[in-house]
């Protein structure tokens, strides 16, 4: 079986004002809602109680809303989580609430009601963790860019590098953007995926570039929009399948992993249907921006001394 | 053309069998299990404490599977829960307070593995149930303590030395020390400088009064904080072992937080308890004009305490000092006659109410008693030899170096070097932690059933062995993490899967390529040799910029993402040994020996 047989390249580089101008509006859309609407941060970085209770019968939210007012905690955010018999109880951080006995107070308070509830999971983050872990989060994302630029420098060119994480930091913005879209709760394992997409995707850029370097090797005579064209044609067949086959990985997680790994492998999701894009899309197209051409390969063979007879 | 040396097949065929024997212990599940260890640090687990255990069980019909002396700690394992409880509850009513009993989960793998070290994987607590809190150490605190203790030496220090000043005083983390003349301050500073040599010393003058201002030199407020997180941390030990945990983890985490993780620990509220008393020391008179007798209300005025032996002690109700005017207690020896002591550091106001209380009872007994939960104890209880002054005491006599230890550590244990504050805490619950097994391995094994149909039908027999060296990829990986016991959490498992996923890459680059070659025209070996050739470069840039990924993940990350991180740079190295190198025996094997290859299956 042979999905893609495509006899001609592709003419991607002539695209490439279209294309550009594409990235360029999503790009300006996921920060226009990153700006607006921001990110939805889950209790990682919040800082607040999270508390999963499951009930043997149907929960009655409203039942519980009230019970939790008579402890003052009116303003907990009460939801079915997964299904009728999973609760999710939720409070902000606030000062002067002892904080780490709260999730006791709530429970203890409910199973007045109902003796019989199981206390699933409770999550207590203290104002000053988040914040070090949106500290941390920032200081990794710079040194995987960091890392990865260094890298392709040394492998490639630093004109590689710089337009593969352009590329790809171009991705990160767009997950960012649909979890601020939707509101979906940004939480540490949903960082976890950028990070981990930030570090695959550049993989997708690498091997076009790696194409790309061996055509200037191979292909002599030909002009650096017809390299570039050829190597993304090549690789367009592995491109796919590899990220079929991630997808498929990362697709039962989406839809078997349970809540946890939902908007993680969501994240994913996101980042792998981008990077294909943005590799051929952005990072190409970048490349002959900033000029890529033989003699960054092909240093000019110096003319060596001959005896001749 | 394509065909490896045999010591590379015998290579890759080692490496498979250490892969399957390490991966062996995760399929042969746990068996509850009781778990004995000592309470203190002078008790030890040994033979006679195994022998122990096994009578006891023995005694009342119950035959454990297996029992063993496991570092400081004797484990018995049963067939069933039941069986479990009843050997725990009796165990707990035979051996006492000295050892803690405690409920686990223990391999069934056979003793074979066993003996070979290999473990199944160590299971996170979002995975097996259990609390893990991180604490933080209040260093202000720890400081102000010092700081303050430090004023109140000053003073006496001045006044041994007759040196005239106006006042000692503590703003934030200054000490200012008042003079009336330049004279007497340049006299006090001389002598401050020489005594306390943590201190910065700076003159200052304002509006005619001479003072010096002092304040703690940085490796100092280093050493006072890494101080007060060790004796916070060995505090927190002796907590959490009444608590009855099995495998307790505590932790050091950055400079001044603690983790604490307590597998299978459901009731957090009693935890939460434990871990933030504050337990108090106090020092008494020993009441010698009485007998204690066991059961008798005891006389007017008097306590009665156990010491550590167990004997009955009666005690003076009047406290003579507490707990917080210790400063420090330190095992050591006493300088002259070279037996074990334990010495201890009373603060400016300890040592005078100190020097009073040894003056007027010099030949008497006074006890130091240590209070927790409501309940008091008899730490030691030495004879006051002569009156005792500038707060340095010496406690000797009848005690090994051990035990000198095992005195100071409870002196300075009595209460925490620093407040701590609970700052995160996550709870999972034991049935939440099965079903995220559950889903994890479920999530994985549709994938992987998913990855392997399409590989198959897309590349024939180069998808078949692309699939088989992935098979290999996910047995060495876990047999990788089982031998390194890295902690498996849930974002570890869709680690697993992600990389599995990322690794039918270098396969599908290879697959690829070799096509390519072919349409080109070269002959298959040719191309297979080509594919694999030119797609190594590639597959190991990719990898790499995905490694500095998960590098940078375990540096910054914290709790489940480390684990993530940890599984992704581990699944990497694996998944480059079996794309590369098991493939490619496994083609050599098939495809290398025939000269004369027409045609090879690959879609």
């Amino acid at each position: 079986m042979e999905l893609f047989r495509i006899k001609h390249d592709i003419p991607f580089m002539s695209y490439g004002r279209y294309t550009t101008s594409i990235s360029l509006v999503t790009f300006l859309f996921a920060v226009f809602f990153l700006a607006t609407k921001g990110l939805n941060f889950g209790v990682d970085f919040t800082g607040g109680t999270v508390i999963e209770l499951h009930y043997q019968q149907s929960a009655d939210i409203p039942k519980i809303r009230a019970q939790l007012a008579t402890i003052n905690l009116p303003d907990a955010l009460v939801q079915n989580f997964g299904s009728s018999h999973d609760v999710l109880i939720q409070v902000p951080a606030k000062q002067n609430i002892a904080g780490a006995k709260l999730s006791e107070q709530v429970v203890d308070s409910l199973r007045k009601q109902d003796p019989d509830l199981e206390k699933r999971r409770v999550e207590f983050v203290g104002s000053q963790v988040g914040k070090d872990l949106i500290d941390n989060g920032e200081l990794a994302l710079i040194l995987v860019s960091l890392g990865i630029v260094g890298y392709l420098w040394l492998r490639f060119e630093w004109k590689f590098g710089l337009s593969a994480i352009i590329a790809n930091l171009h991705d990160v913005v767009i997950i960012l953007g649909f979890f601020a879209f939707f509101q979906w709760e940004f939480s540490l394992s949903v960082l976890a995926a950028v990070l981990a997409v930030l570090g695959y995707s550049v993989n997708e850029s690498v091997v076009v570039f790696d194409r790309i370097r061996e055509n200037f090797r191979t292909m002599r005579k030909a002009e650096v929009s017809v390299i570039i064209d050829n190597a993304i044609t090549r690789t367009m067949s592995r491109t796919i399948i590899t990220h079929g086959c991630t997808q498929m990985m990362v697709g039962a997680m989406l839809f078997l992993g349970g809540e946890t790994l939902h908007y993680f492998a969501m994240a994913l999701t996101i980042g792998i249907l981008f990077s294909i894009y943005s590799s051929v899309l952005v990072a190409s197209p970048l490349l002959m921006l900033l000029g890529v051409s033989r003699e960054d390969f092909i240093k000019p063979e110096k003319n060596a001394e001959e005896v001749l007879p | 053309m394509n065909q490896y040396p045999l010591w590379k097949y015998l290579l890759i065929l080692a490496v498979l069998v250490v892969g399957v024997i390490y991966t062996l212990p995760n399929f042969y599940g746990e068996s509850p299990a009781v778990q004995v260890s000592p309470m203190h640090a002078g008790l030890k687990a040994d033979n006679a404490l195994l022998g122990r255990v096994e009578s006891i069980l023995k005694a009342a019909s119950l035959s454990p599977e297996l029992t063993e002396l496991d570092g400081n700690s004797v484990k018995a394992r049963f067939t069933d829960t039941d069986s479990q409880m009843k050997a725990k509850d009796l165990l707990v009513a035979q051996l006492g307070d000295d050892y803690v009993v405690a409920l686990n989960l223990l391999p069934r793998s056979p003793q074979w593995l066993a003996s070979l070290n290999a473990l199944p994987m160590y299971l996170g607590l979002d995975l097996r149930g259990g609390v893990h809190f991180l604490l933080q150490v209040d260093m202000k605190a720890a400081l102000n303590k010092s700081l303050d203790a430090t004023a109140s030496d000053i003073r006496s220090a001045l006044r041994e030395q007759n040196i005239a000043y106006s006042g000692v005083s503590r703003d934030g983390d200054v000490l200012s020390v008042r003079f009336r003349d330049a004279d007497a301050r340049s006299k006090g500073e001389a002598e401050i400088s020489q005594r306390f040599t943590d201190y910065a010393l700076n003159d200052k003058e304002e509006g005619g009064v001479f003072l010096f201002q002092a304040t703690l030199k940085p490796e100092a407020v280093h050493r006072i904080q890494e101080s007060a997180v060790q004796q916070n941390l060995v505090t927190l030990r002796n907590r959490v072992n009444e608590l009855g945990v099995a495998e307790p983890v505590i932790q050091q985490q950055g400079p001044d937080r603690v983790v604490v993780q307590l597998p299978g620990v459901q009731d957090t509220a009693r935890a939460k308890d434990i871990l933030g008393r504050t337990a108090t020391l106090e020092v008494r008179m020993v009441d010698e004009a009485n007998q204690a007798v066991a059961g008798a209300q005891p006389p007017f005025g008097d306590d009665v305490f156990r010491d550590r032996s167990g004997k009955l002690m009666l005690v003076k109700k009047q406290v003579i000092l507490t707990g917080d005017r210790i400063n420090d207690a330190q095992p050591g020896f006493d300088s002259r006659t070279n037996e074990a002591a334990v010495h201890i550091n009373l603060d400016g106001v300890g040592a005078r109410q100190f020097k009073d209380a040894t003056r007027e009872n010099v030949g008497k007994r006074m006890a130091i008693i240590l209070f927790e939960k409501g309940k008091g104890e008899i730490v030691t209880a030495p004879v006051i030899r002569e009156e005792i002054g500038g707060g340095r005491v010496q406690i000797t006599g009848s005690m090994d170096a051990m035990e000198a230890q095992n005195t100071a550590l409870l002196l300075r244990a009595g209460a925490l070097a620093a407040p701590m504050e609970i700052i995160e805490e996550r709870t999972v619950g034991p049935s939440l932690g099965a079903e995220n097994i559950t889903r994890g391995f479920d999530s994985t094994k549709i994938g992987f059933i998913m990855v392997a149909i399409f590989m198959i039908a897309y590349y024939l027999m180069f998808g078949v062995i692309s699939v088989l060296s992935l098979g290999a990829n996910l047995l060495l990986l876990i047999a990788l993490l089982s031998m390194l016991q890295a902690t498996l959490t849930l974002p570890g498992m869709a680690g697993i899967a992600l990389t599995l996923g990322m690794a039918i890459d270098a396969n599908v680059l290879i697959n690829e390529r070799i096509r390519e070659e072919l349409r080109n025209g070269i002959t298959p070996q040719a191309a297979i040799h080509a594919g694999y050739d030119r797609a190594f470069g590639t597959i190991l840039d990719s990898n790499v910029t995905t490694f500095i990924a998960g590098i940078a993940l375990f540096m910054f990350g914290s709790g489940p993402i480390k684990g993530f991180a940890v599984v992704l740079c581990l699944g990497i190295m694996t998944s480059m040994f079996s794309a590369v190198l098991i493939s490619r025996a496994m083609v050599n094997l098939i495809y290398g020996r025939k000269a004369r290859l027409a045609k090879v299956a690959i879609g």
